[in-house]
């Protein structure tokens, strides 16, 4: 049997001799020009050149990039925690030979400073057992049409987009500047059989937010208060006999203005502003055309410095909604365990 | 469009400038019929609009309950070749730093045994090899261990910890998240690798409270570097980046949350009230070669995170406003280790252990676990008079009123 509980590998022995010598003793850092940082200590200045990659990388693939950090980089390079490479170098001079190899191989340089970085998302239809989308579709879509704000730090802030191919919302996109996420719009189809055969009658009950799913022992199996169900999904990943996915009728909300730094203001989730758009692979049109809505919008109305969630605390959301054009409707008014306190208690407000 | 492709829709996303997922699958269907038949399932599900992969899948290697997520297709008559298509999570170093002999390691054992597609990160962490055949589960896994690679978390278990780049490359961290993370990571090793809890459990270790791993948002206990004294300012560091065109007090002081910075626009001279700064990071990012983070660091820890199900979304909140950070954590491990026994005794089978806090209450966890309340937990105090009161607290001050009067 294999050595178990190895834990994972050493990082000590995978870091680059310049950051070993400054470990700890970095004194500041620069942005010499989009996705390229410069971080400087007593041992002298490391470069990290930014490279956007789909997440979804074939070992070829990843072979290649270690080609270019051979060759430029002596063996080194890290992921950061949207899923970008960075290939890192003490050698100045190295760094537009990395970002030429890299644009020829198709790795758009960029994410750093007031930019748009990589797009967290799930497996969707790629791996999954309950989207109600796909998640690699939408965000080659979104990031193909947003591509210009990669490559420049020309927004007023940085923009975090995140997509979650259900509402287990796996990720970031409960706390992201502007968030996809797939919902259903329908109620489980039984399939009582299932529900019988492979169903712990008593989880499946219990796994329901709104307590719409009641035993039935008499069927030995369940009834769902179809009135009381909001289309979570939560009962399928409990029982494989509660069918939720919907063609027709599943498709994608979007949310907007969650962030996760203190900077300036605190953490905060995103907002929903549009309850639905339709699942309309392969480009998904209308989501791409919604986000890119949004981002226009604060980019024109947004001071210098506002992330996008900051903008609107300041000018209101009824402010955005009436500068945005998104209509809003009763699906946007929280009507979960917490909703009281997203109601307006005063009455200070626009018109 | 080519009209003989068998992939009309998928080929659409091979065009435009961002690297594409498409392409990548079709790199590995080169030389894997796994992954040519992934294709195939993929653009069926782009035409039918929904996923063809079945209801769960409980598949593992000896000796752990967690670490592979099982997955098969509702076609397998059609994709054969992915009708077991399982996900195997590989522990990844802090970081995610890595050499190109390790990223070839894996690479090749990864292409003998599965798709050659990978997740160039999972998003709790991990490494991803994604889609294998139950029989290659034991032999990968066998190879990864001989290499020095472990699995990483999944199911009712400590999932992989994970953490920003730190000491590793910058200024700002308040504490070796990389170490850290590494350290607890191998003493959890049974935690994480045998699922033994009412639910998943996350950690995550951002250096500061710029959070670039999202430890507030993605973790039950998130451990963000902070401060104890005053930042440091180097006036003239300032004077250099008001004549270099930044505007002070638009950009900084205007921004500030708590308004505790003062610039004399005459002298040049940027002040700060220490005492009522919250140490958000919003000066410090603008000009971080004038000012610097006070010298007595350590981090916050704080409780709670999780997505949506079942009972909302959920921020993490404060448990610990200030902990010194170093190797070997012990204050933290005996902290955590306290949390996650309180938690396996009172959570209900699925509950986050936010949830389980949120519906016994911060005041009987705080008493269970042994700490104190201190007002840094809550932005204000309760507005309702629903208080419990634990009797023996109320016989306990009896007694000692009646003493007092003997």
């Amino acid at each position: 049997m294999a050595m178990i509980d190895n834990g994972p590998p050493d990082f000590h022995e995978y870091l680059p001799t310049i950051i070993k010598e400054n470990y700890g003793k970095w004194q500041y850092h620069e942005h010499p020009r989009p996705g390229v940082l410069k971080h400087v200590g007593p041992a002298g200045a490391l470069y990290s050149i930014r490279v956007g990659e789909p997440r979804l990388m074939s070992v070829d693939s990843i072979r290649a990039v270690c080609d270019i950090a051979d060759e430029f980089c002596d063996g080194h390079l890290r992921f950061t925690s949207r899923n970008n490479i960075e290939f890192l170098t003490p050698d100045e001079e190295k760094v537009l030979p990395i970002i030429e190899r890299c644009e020829e191989m198709g790795y758009p340089v960029g994410g750093t400073g007031n930019s748009l970085s990589n797009i967290v998302h799930t497996q969707g239809w790629v791996h999954c057992h309950t989207p109600a989308s796909d998640a690699s579709g939408i965000v080659k879509a979104v990031m193909d049409d947003l591509f210009e704000y990669f490559g420049t730090q020309k927004l007023p802030n940085k923009l975090h987009i995140a997509m979650a191919c259900c509402l287990n919302m796996c990720g970031a996109a409960h706390c992201s500047d502007i968030s996809i996420v797939g919902i259903h719009r329908t109620v489980p189809r039984m399939d009582h059989e299932a529900i019988r055969k492979n169903t712990e009658i008593p989880s499946l009950v219990a796994c329901c937010p709104t307590a719409a799913i009641r035993p039935d022992p008499k069927n030995k199996s369940v009834t769902v208060v179809e009135e009381r169900c909001m289309y979570c999904g939560n009962c399928y990943t409990m029982s494989p006999g509660m069918h939720i996915m919907d063609a027709e009728n599943d498709g994608l909300a979007i949310m907007v203005g969650g962030k996760v730094s203190t900077a300036r203001s605190d953490p905060s989730f995103s907002r929903m502003v549009i309850p639905f758009l339709p699942n309309n692979p392969p480009r998904w049109p209308e989501t791409v055309e919604a986000v890119r809505h949004i981002v226009e919008v604060w980019i024109e109305n947004a001071r210098q410095g506002e992330r996008l969630g900051e903008w609107i605390e300041r000018i209101g959301w009824e402010r955005f909604f009436s500068i945005s054009g998104i209509p809003f409707s009763d699906k946007l008014i929280d009507d979960y365990i917490f909703s009281r306190e997203t109601f307006r208690t005063s009455s200070a407000f626009k018109y | 469009m080519d009209e003989n492709s068998k992939t009309p829709q998928l080929d659409e996303l091979e065009t435009g400038p961002w690297p594409s997922f498409v392409t990548e699958i079709k790199k590995a269907a080169e030389k894997s019929e796994m992954s040519a038949d992934l294709l195939g399932v993929l653009e069926r599900s782009y035409e039918d609009k929904v996923g063809h992969w079945k209801h769960g899948g409980i598949v593992g290697v000896k000796g752990y309950g967690g670490g592979v997520v099982g997955r098969y297709t509702d076609l397998p008559e059609e994709f054969p070749n992915v009708s077991e298509f399982h996900t195997m999570r590989v522990n990844a170093p802090s970081g995610w730093f890595y050499t190109t002999d390790a990223l070839r390691t894996v690479c090749d054992i990864w292409e003998r045994h599965g798709s050659g597609i990978t997740n160039m990160h999972g998003s709790t962490g991990d490494l991803i090899l994604l889609g294998m055949k139950t029989e290659e589960l034991q032999p990968t896994f066998n190879e990864l261990a001989e290499n020095g690679f472990d699995l990483g978390g999944s199911g009712s278990d400590l999932r992989s910890p994970s953490c920003c780049c730190g000491p590793g490359r910058c200024e700002y961290a308040c504490y070796d998240t990389l170490d850290m993370c590494y350290d607890i990571t191998n003493e959890f090793q049974d935690e994480l690798h045998r699922p033994m809890w009412p639910y998943k459990s996350k950690i995550k270790m951002s250096g500061c409270a710029n959070d670039c791993v999202a430890a507030a948002a993605r973790a039950d206990i998130s451990v963000i570097g902070t401060w104890r004294d005053t930042i440091i300012i180097d006036q003239d560091a300032v004077k250099q980046y008001a004549a270099d065109g930044l505007d002070i007090r638009e950009a900084v002081v205007e921004r500030c949350p708590t308004r505790c910075l003062t610039y004399d626009q005459e002298t040049g001279e940027l002040t700060v009230n220490g005492s009522e700064c919250t140490r958000c990071m919003h000066c410090v990012n603008v000009m971080c070669k004038a000012i610097k983070q006070g010298e007595e660091k350590g981090a916050t820890i704080l409780l709670g995170a999780k997505s949506t199900i079942v009972k909302s979304a959920f921020m993490s909140w404060v448990l610990v406003p200030f902990m010194k950070m170093e190797a070997p954590y012990t204050e933290f491990k005996e902290l955590v280790n306290r949390i996650w026994d309180w938690w396996d005794e009172n959570g209900k089978t699925r509950e986050r252990i936010g949830e389980t806090v949120y519906r016994i209450g911060m005041g009987k966890f705080l008493r269970e676990v042994g700490m104190e309340a201190v007002p840094q937990m809550v932005y204000r105090p309760r507005a309702n008079p629903y208080v419990f009161w634990p009797q023996e607290e109320i016989f306990q001050e009896a007694a000692g009123q009646a003493e007092d009067q003997d």
